[in-house]
């Protein structure tokens, strides 16, 4: 029974020993010349300031929470929108269902807006 | 294609989405006028509660199957939800005051106490294990929140934080158990897991066993059962009094609903193997909440570990797994709701603003300081120990009564001697309440809603021990129900 999970060993195998098998060959044959600003950790060309393991100020988490949370819901349209499209003889039950999804959306998002969730300042 | 919706869909689910529509009011009303939501959002939230019991009174004795075999109404599930509505209630009724006490804001707590009791309802009536899954996320989501709702107070972010964080891990460890059954017999549905158990030599299948073991495992966090209790002292007594009776008796009847759906109705030909496991947890359970809490002086940690050991009581009826046994978990957990609720409410009364006085000295002489209380308290120790004249008495004997037909000698022998060591604790409460006059009598305040809570768990519990032939026809129906 296990016998059918083999090609995913042998994928996992192949891919462990290609990516280790291609940092260790760079390691060992690839020329080293460094320089400080070779050394230096790459923040899109700019000259790095100071480390990044700060703090971060906990709105930023607490937008990117709400972002995921809409961005996940949103999701949820596509498949939807594939069946919609499919299924004549019930578009009408499918489309309220839907404003219902969306209403409970809309008061979870009224919610937050009041609480001034959104609000940087 | 046809859309596998229809109207039994919508009446099984009819509860829920009662207590779903309170909780968007109440938090659309928080959101818009704070001070209107102040003051009747736990009034929206008690009328919800009772809509729901109304709508459970409407479903008792019919059978639904709903959402393609994802829920089930049946009398089971309606007992256990009655229980889970009971605990919500009450612990709503303790909530109005005490919120206010810690000025800690209304709106928010009921609608997470809402969406929480959906999760409980939903976990009660899921007959397929991915909706198990779904269910209890919902209901512990919005308890890890309701955990740390005390947010100045450093002992309720720790508790909702280890909660969450222990929580997060046991559901884990579930759906992987869950990923494992699918992987061993195709299928999540528990009434498909049945027949798929009728297979020959499907039960020796190792994917199969490890699939039910961390299952168990994950269900064995929610109903705090040794070894996954390590959680439950901490987080009961860090957490705000009122959540935390509302978390030690709707979660508790919920999971066991799950519990028992699980093993006895899905996993009933796996009995051979799960029995052991369940044996030896129920009376590692009694044994560890039961002497454990013996060496508690901080009132709201001795009812933690009291909620240890009254978990593996009802695990002796799920080993049982018989009629009786089966029978008994709906009475169980309902005359458990009422006589810890009403402990809790008391504790609740008692404990000072910032959750101070919960040691055991804080209750010395109370019945010189309100009798009324002192006497309440008496009679739900007196319950929790299972002394007559009270329902945790008859509960009791429902339980044993299963334990000796199921033949389980060994593991009747355990509850009782646990039992008769609980009494040590639960009346050494009864003897300072009682026994020792006060250094100073000085009066206790009771806010009228807790008055109005611990009166209805007092009658309860009474009537449940004086009328059992009232619940009887309740839990005769229980059985009658297939999958």
């Amino acid at each position: 029974m296990l016998v059918q999970y083999l090609p995913f060993l042998i994928l996992f195998i192949v891919a462990v020993a290609f990516s280790g098998g291609a940092i260790l060959l760079s390691r060992l044959l690839g020329p080293k010349r460094p320089n400080p600003v070779k050394l230096a950790p790459y923040e899109s060309g700019m000259v790095p300031i100071g480390g990044t393991r700060r703090p971060f100020h906990i709105r930023y988490y607490l937008v990117a929470m709400l972002f995921i949370l809409f961005d996940i819901e949103i999701i949820f349209l596509y498949p939807w929108a594939v069946i919609y499209l499919t299924a004549r003889a019930a578009r009408l039950f499918l489309l309220l269902e839907m404003i219902v999804f969306l209403g409970v959306l809309m008061i979870g998002y009224i919610y937050i807006w009041r609480k001034g969730a959104l609000d940087w300042e | 294609m046809t859309i596998p919706v229809s109207a039994a869909d919508w009446i099984v689910i009819n509860t829920e989405l009662i207590l779903v529509g309170t909780a968007m009011i109440v938090l659309l009303l928080d959101a818009f006028n704070r001070r209107i939501s102040d003051r009747i959002s736990p009034w929206i939230t008690l009328v919800g509660v009772v809509g729901g019991l109304v709508s459970l009174g409407f479903l008792w004795g019919q059978e639904y199957t709903g959402f393609a075999g994802m829920l089930v109404i049946d009398s089971f599930s309606v007992l256990v939800k009655m229980a889970i509505l009971f605990g919500t209630g009450l612990a709503v009724l303790l909530s109005v005051d005490y919120l206010r006490r810690e000025e800690l804001a209304q709106g928010e707590y009921y609608g997470l106490l809402l969406l929480s009791t959906v999760g409980m309802l939903l976990l009660t009536s899921s007959a397929n294990l991915i909706m198990i899954f779904l269910s209890l996320e919902m209901l512990s989501i919005a308890l890890y929140v309701l955990t740390g709702y005390a947010r100045m107070r450093p002992r309720s972010q720790e508790a909702g934080m280890k909660y969450f964080l222990l929580g997060s891990f046991s559901a884990a460890i579930l759906v992987y158990g869950v990923a494992l059954i699918y992987g061993a017999l195709g299928t999540v549905d528990l009434a498909g897991v049945a027949e798929a158990l009728t297979a020959p030599g499907i039960l020796s299948n190792p994917v199969l066993l490890a699939g039910a073991g961390l299952v168990l495992v994950g269900l064995g966090f929610k109903v705090a059962a040794v070894p996954f209790q390590m959680w439950t002292p901490d987080v009961y007594e860090g957490a705000p009094s009122p959540v935390t009776a509302f978390m030690s008796v709707s979660t508790k009847a919920a999971a066991f609903a799950a519990l028992t759906r699980v093993l006895v109705f899905a996993f009933s030909d796996l009995s051979g193997v799960w029995m052991a496991v369940i044996w030896a947890i129920a009376a590692l359970t009694m044994i560890f909440g039961n002497l454990v809490a013996i060496a508690q002086n901080n009132i709201k940690r001795m009812l933690a570990y009291s909620s240890i050991a009254h978990a593996g009581y009802i695990l002796v009826a799920v080993a049982s797994a018989n009629q009786l046994g089966i029978q008994s978990i709906p009475f169980y957990l309902i005359a458990y709701t009422f006589m810890n609720i009403g402990a809790w409410a008391v504790v609740t009364v008692i404990t000072r603003k910032g959750e101070e006085g919960v040691g055991l000295s804080d209750y010395t002489g109370l019945f010189w300081r309100n009798p009324l209380l002192a006497v309440s308290m008496g009679l739900f120790m007196f319950s929790l120990a299972g002394i007559p004249p009270t329902a945790g008495f008859t509960a009791k004997i429902y339980l044993f009564m299963a334990a000796v037909n199921a033949n389980l000698i060994g593991l009747l022998i355990v509850a009782v001697v646990t039992t008769i060591i609980s009494a040590y604790f639960y009346l050494r409460v009864t003897v300072i309440m009682f026994m020792h006059r006060p250094s100073e009598v000085s009066a206790v305040h009771v806010p009228i809603a807790a008055y109005v809570a611990i009166i209805i768990a007092v009658v309860a519990t009474l009537w449940l021990f004086l009328f059992p032939n009232s619940t009887q026809a309740f839990t005769e129906a229980v059985w009658r129900m297939g999958l």
